[in-house]
């Protein structure tokens, strides 16, 4: 409660010096729209459905590539960290790639799909398949040798271990990768909504990218406003309580 | 009944250790951590291993337990040669080894899934017989997290004993408990060992906890693992850690270990 209340006194005195700095001129008008106007545009923005109708485009482009991230980066992982072959061909692979910013991917998506929700699709894709597989791979990694070796005694063999001990056992360090994933995911998304510009749905990017070329400082601020929330609450509501649950239920905390 | 049937006491295994050796490659080059290593267990007897650090007796009891093959030598369950892990000889490991993302049950249940002939309701009954054997049925859907060291290792030897295996391998069980939990868990194990009837070797670093629970101990010196000397404990039981006779042998083998060892009495616990 305590907390709740020194961060909302916080950021109402943000506003409040943010929004008396452009009153009084210190700040240029046109460059930085003060907080009032920048909440009349996202009131706007609510009222005639363009904030809503965008979240939903971004959103959908968001969770159809990430389940295909997770779909192919989980499987990779746990194959990556059972058969060394991968490992030494396909991990370094990953690893490289996961180091490229995805915004390097537009380029070559553009070329292969042209202007469409498929190349969008791709980036997303490329963006979170790494960080997702090589987090499986590290907590497949990081499971102790003596689950193992106790389902072993209890007469499990093969894939049985897989399912039902290793897989169970490194569920903490894959909810990690899946938030990174997530995070990584979100960037990919609104470098590709930014830089492919599509007339089948006008997502958030879109809509900051319209912002700035229209000059409209309030909807650039708003948005990406917007942007940091979702961020945000996925972070904070979704993935950060259950990998706290997960680690300390598995006894993998690590503070 | 299928369940009465699974409950039966199965005879206990004899088990004989022949001219083992077993090497690793460290860091150091290779560590010889057994050498013709010989031993023989009567079904039904209860026998500890006791030893500095490094004298094999891991290994051993891994060898035992099939999870490990041995470079010379072989170990015969009732004469027939041990090749990998199997449900006659359970393992329960100093730590616990219990699965976190499990409850109680669920823990206990895992080897009894792996039982084909038995449908889950029986599973379950069989599970709370045991749970009930190590003083847990109310904590049957507790967190493995929630519980304390030494109600974890109750779940761990619930765990070993549901399958109904001939034998029971046990290292260090208690090592990490404190000594009143842990005398508890003496005349538990000694209780359950008469009724379950099984045949169990358990290693310790405690020669007091070695003389309490066995009906010999063993003595292993370490570079390279060896076995030098047995010793017959005949104390009645049940037995009480704090008994003087009990003192006496255990003041005779810590003598055994330290002229063998020729090292500091710090080294072993008394
Ligand atoms: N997997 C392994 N790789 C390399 N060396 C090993 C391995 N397992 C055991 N050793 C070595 O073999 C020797 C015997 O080990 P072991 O664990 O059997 O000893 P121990 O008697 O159980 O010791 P402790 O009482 O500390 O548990 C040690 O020197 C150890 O370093
Ligand atoms: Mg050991």
């Amino acid at each position: 409660m305590k907390r709740w209340l020194s961060a909302a006194a916080f950021f109402t005195i943000l506003a409040a010096v943010w929004e008396i700095l452009v009153q009084i001129g210190v700040w240029p008008h046109v460059l930085i729209p003060p907080p009032s106007e920048v909440v009349r545009y996202l009131v706007r923005a609510v009222s005639d459905h363009t904030l809503l109708d965008s979240s939903h485009i971004t959103l959908r482009r968001l969770v159809l590539g990430y389940s295909a991230g997770l779909v192919i980066g989980l499987p990779l992982g746990l194959l990556n960290a059972r058969f060394k072959v991968l490992q030494d061909t396909l991990g370094l692979v990953a690893l490289g790639l996961q180091t490229l910013p995805s915004v390097c991917w537009v380029p070559l998506a553009l070329l292969w799909f042209g202007q469409t929700e498929h190349a969008m699709f791709f980036i997303v894709i490329m963006g979170t398949v790494w960080s997702v597989m090589l987090a499986t791979d590290t907590g497949v990694r990081n499971v102790p040798p003596l689950y193992a070796r106790a389902a072993q005694t209890m007469g499990s063999r093969g894939l049985h271990t897989w399912l039902k001990v290793i897989l169970p056992a490194s569920l903490p360090f894959i909810v990690s990768g899946m938030k990174q994933g997530w995070a990584f995911a979100w960037r990919s998304l609104m470098a590709a909504e930014i830089y492919v510009t599509i007339l089948t749905g006008f997502g958030l990017g879109h809509l900051l990218h319209y912002g700035r070329e229209l000059h409209a400082m309030d909807q650039v601020i708003g948005i990406m406003l917007v942007i940091i929330g979702i961020g945000l609450l996925a972070d904070k509501i979704l993935f950060s309580p259950i990998e706290r649950f997960l680690h300390r239920r598995w006894g993998t905390a690590r503070h | 009944m299928a369940v009465e049937q699974e409950l039966i006491n199965v005879a206990p295994e004899k088990l004989t250790v022949d001219n083992v050796s077993k090497s690793f490659r460290g860091r150091q080059g290779m560590v010889q951590a057994l050498a013709n290593v010989s031993l023989q267990v009567r079904e039904g007897e209860f026998v500890c291993l006791v030893g500095r650090s490094g004298c094999g007796k891991s290994t051993l009891l891994n060898i035992i337990a099939g999870l490990e093959a041995p470079d010379g030598g072989q170990v015969l369950a009732d004469g027939k040669p041990v090749t990998g892990p199997g449900r006659d000889r359970m393992v329960m490991f100093q730590e616990s080894a219990l699965f976190p993302w499990l409850d109680v049950m669920g823990n206990v249940m895992f080897a009894l899934k792996l039982k084909p002939n038995l449908n889950n309701q029986e599973r379950r009954e069989v599970a709370r017989y045991y749970l009930k054997l190590v003083g847990l049925e109310k904590f049957a859907h507790a967190n493995i997290h929630e519980l304390s060291g030494g109600m974890k290792q109750r779940v761990a030897l619930a765990r070993a004993l549901a399958p109904n295996p001939r034998v029971l391998l046990m290292d260090e069980p208690f090592a990490a408990l404190d000594a009143l939990t842990r005398e508890q868990l003496y005349g538990d194990l000694q209780r359950i060992w008469q009724e379950r009837r099984k045949t169990i070797i358990f290693v310790t670093h405690n020669v007091r906890e070695a003389v309490c629970l066995g009906d010999r101990v063993v003595l292993f010196s370490p570079s390279p693992g060896r076995i030098r000397e047995q010793f017959d404990i005949p104390l009645p039981r049940p037995r009480d850690i704090n008994s003087i006779a009990l003192a006496g042998h255990s003041t005779q083998i810590t003598q055994a270990l330290k002229q063998y060892l020729g090292t500091p009495a710090a080294e072993v616990a008394e």
